[in-house]
Parts: C-alpha cells; structure tokens; sequence
C-alpha cells in the first residue's frame, strides 16, 4: 500500500513517518500533485500556526491538491483544524472541508490550562477510525485551537468543554490528538484508517 | 478528563544511560532506547532524556539517539541538557524529540524561550528550573546546580511563562536524592502563580510521594529517575494505586 504524508512547513511530519514504519510501511513525505493523488492513503499532518501554514498551502497551490484528493485522507491536529472553514488562529479560512468554525480555548478557572497537553480519554467514538473497544481509552493531545462538536464529529473529548476529538466526513478523517504519540492506541486508529 | 502524567527521566552520557539499573538484564539497562520502551511498556505517559555531558562529541551521539528513540517509541519525548542556542532545538526536533527542555541557557538568555516558542510553538518549550530552599525562598541554580543565578524560583518561572515556556519543570534541589517526597509547598504556590502545566522533580521515594505531588503540591505530571531505574517502583503499580487514590491517570 502506497501512503503518502504531505510534505509542508509544519513540524512532526518524521514521528508520523516513524509511526508508519513501526506498522510496517515505509510512507512517502511529498508535497508533488501527482504523488499525492495516485497514493492509496494521504496523511495531513501538522503542528504549526494555522495563517502562516494556509498561505504556504495557497502559495503552493497544496490547498486544492487537497481539497481534490478521493482516497481516504487523514488529517492531524492542525491538519485536522485546516481541513475546517475557518480558524481563529490568524483568523483564516481554511480548506473547507468540514463546515466547522476552529476557535480556541478560553480558560474558565485557574484550573484550565492552555494548552491542552496531555492523555485524555476519547468518547462517544463512531466507527471508522475507532471500535467500540477504544471507547474511553486515552490519547495524547497538544493543542490550543479546538473544533467545537458538529454533524461531522466522531469522537468527543472533554476540556474546559467538550470538543471534537475527531471528524469524518465522505474519504476525509480527521483527528484532533496524536495518533503517533498515542502508544498502543494510537496504533490502532492508524492501523484502523490503512484498513478504510 | 486529562490524565495526571507520569515521566521517568534518563541521563545519558556518551549514549549509555547512567545511574545503575538493576532491575532488566544489564545490557538492555545500558540502552536508553530499549529502557524507554520498556518504561513505556509499563505504562510511562512520557520520556524525559537529559545529555548530561552534552560535549561537543557527545552532541552528535545524542542526536543520533534521539533518532532511535523517535523511530522505537510511541510515545511523547522531551530531550534536554546542553541546549544553548535555536540551532540544538532545531536540531534535536528535526530529529524527532517531540519538546525540548532548556535550563542554564534560558537563564543566561532568556530571549531563547521566545525564539523556541516563536520558531516552534510553545508546546514545544520546555523550561527547567532547579531551585533550592536558602534565606526563606527558593533561588534558582544554573549549570547542574553549581552556579546561583541570583533569581528566585517563583518569578522566575512566571518570567519564562510570559517569554513563552510551554511547561515549567521544577527540580527542588533541597528535596532531590532525599526520597522523601517532592517540595509540595513550593509546586503548590507555583501552581497559584503559573496558568502553564508544572511537572514535579526531586523527592520520589514512595507511591504516596507521588499522589502528594498531584493532590497536594497541584501539579501536571511527576518526574522521578532512581525509583525507577532501581526497580523500587513499577509505574504500572504506581499507577493502579494513584487511581486507587483518586488520582485520575492513564491505564
């Protein structure tokens, strides 16, 4: 099987590599139209701000690269958040895909902290990227942005509020913590979208 | 709801870990990637690996390990010591440490914090201070605890918290080695002042120590190497008895 990570300014492309690799696929890291369109699987991934990341998606013309993919596409914390309409984060309109608003989290005791760093537990998960045996298991999360619950929500999270943990959307998944640094679990989600 | 984080820490020198082992084959003990994964294995939320000679050489094979960690374990992972300029950060990011934590230079420089969290994100910027307990307040040491920076603990942490820490690593130099539990007084009053995560160094003796940490001293995660590399604890078994105790932790 063919995956190919999409290749952009964003940091934390290589653990998602790594991660493949412990699964035993050797992915490709391109940021090349016609790679990315023929691969079976496209990983989004990304840590970064979200208005400087959508200018060198539009200045590369990466954003309908996207936009256009028909095979299963997994997009990772802010790959997640871009794959929205619109972020808070440099106030952006992003690509579209999920029609959510990304906002970020507003402390409401001392208590909150943000960002969100740390494991915390994956509810009312719906099947795709989850089964019913990853109810409640924990995942790693580093973020400040988050999507609120939508249509498209697949998993949820708790923090200040709940949020998504995750979206589906037709061949587009998309997850707010990291599966790559999620131990067995998040093994398991990825496992779960080769086999879409 | 967020889980409480425990964190072994590994020193390395010359890609070997030191401090004895005695608790897996010596050879495995040796090798901090295979004793990262079987922390992991037993349930660590996160590595912390300190260059502790961070030489010139020694940088290098550093770099190279933090590489084999990041393709071994799935977890996340901070690397620290010798961390001078945006160019180590740079470095030991690309080689997949996941944050990176600065101590000394930070000290010296303290614009360093706002370039790693302007370059790389804040969640990225780890900051550890080692402080100890003189005069009735807590002073802040630069250079494995040698120097005295002439700064106190807590405005020096709120300092690096608006410089842009991601997370402040308080190691009590008066409770360090005493296995008699963390300087909860101290984590407690900087949990007061800070709105960042704060992670627990210096006291672990006991699994009790560990629960103090989280319900009295406040803090995010609890960071401890001899008790573990010694075998005293099993931080699977710490983590069944902290949820015993109502401690909210990742099983």
């Amino acid at each position: 099987m063919e995956v190919a990570i999409v290749k952009y300014n964003a940091g934390n492309i290589y653990s998602v590599y790594y991660a493949l690799q412990r699964l035993g696929i050797t992915p490709v890291v391109t940021a090349d139209a016609e790679v990315l369109s023929k691969a079976d699987r496209v990983i989004f991934p990304g840590v970064g701000e979200a208005g400087t990341t959508m200018e060198h998606l539009r200045q590369t013309g990466l954003d309908e690269v996207i936009r256009s993919l028909k095979q299963p596409v997994l997009g990772i914390c802010l790959g997640m958040q871009l794959l929205c309409s619109r972020s808070e984060e440099g106030d952006v309109e992003c690509l579209r895909i999920f029609d959510a608003e990304v906002k970020r989290f507003i402390p409401e005791r001392h208590a909150d902290k943000v960002p969100h760093i740390g494991w915390n537990n994956l509810l009312n998960v719906k099947d795709g990227l989850f089964d019913a045996s990853l109810e409640g298991k924990f995942v790693y999360f580093v973020h400040s942005y988050y999507v609120p619950l939508n249509e498209y929500t697949a998993a949820v999270s708790e923090y200040i509020h709940s949020f998504s943990a995750a979206l589906y959307k037709d061949n587009f998944y998309a997850v707010q913590f990291h599966p790559e640094k999620s131990g067995d679990v998040g093994e398991a989600i990825l496992h779960n979208f080769l086999d879409r | 709801m967020l889980a409480k984080r425990i964190i072994p820490c590994l020193d390395v020198k010359d890609g070997t870990t030191v401090k004895g082992v005695n608790f897996i084959n010596f050879r495995e003990a040796g090798d901090p990637v295979e004793l990262g994964a079987y922390y992991s294995s037993e349930g660590a939320d996160e590595l912390v690996y300190l260059d502790i000679v961070a030489s010139h050489e020694g940088r290098k094979t550093f770099t190279e390990l933090v590489k084999k960690v990041a393709a071994r374990l799935n977890i996340p992972f901070t690397v620290g010591g010798g961390i001078n300029e945006l160019k180590d950060v740079d470095n030991l990011l690309n080689a997949g440490a996941d944050k990176v934590s600065v101590n000394s230079a930070a000290l010296r420089n303290p614009k360093l914090i706002e370039e790693i969290a302007r370059n790389f994100g804040c969640q990225v910027c780890v900051v550890a201070i080692d402080a100890n307990y003189e005069r009735g307040d807590w002073y802040c040491y630069m250079n494995g605890g040698r120097i005295s920076a002439g700064k106190r603990l807590c405005s020096w942490a709120k300092e690096a918290e608006n410089r842009g820490a991601g997370e402040i690593l308080f190691t009590s130099m008066t409770h360090d080695g005493v296995k008699d539990g963390y300087a909860n007084d101290a984590l407690a009053s900087l949990a007061t002042f800070l709105q960042i995560p704060i992670i627990a160094s210096g006291g672990a003796g006991r699994k009790e120590h560990f629960r103090d940490a989280f319900a009295l001293g406040n803090v995010d995660a609890a960071l401890a190497a001899s008790v573990f590399h010694f075998g005293e604890i099993n931080i699977g078994e710490l983590k069944k008895y902290l949820t015993k105790e109502d401690i909210n932790v990742r099983i």
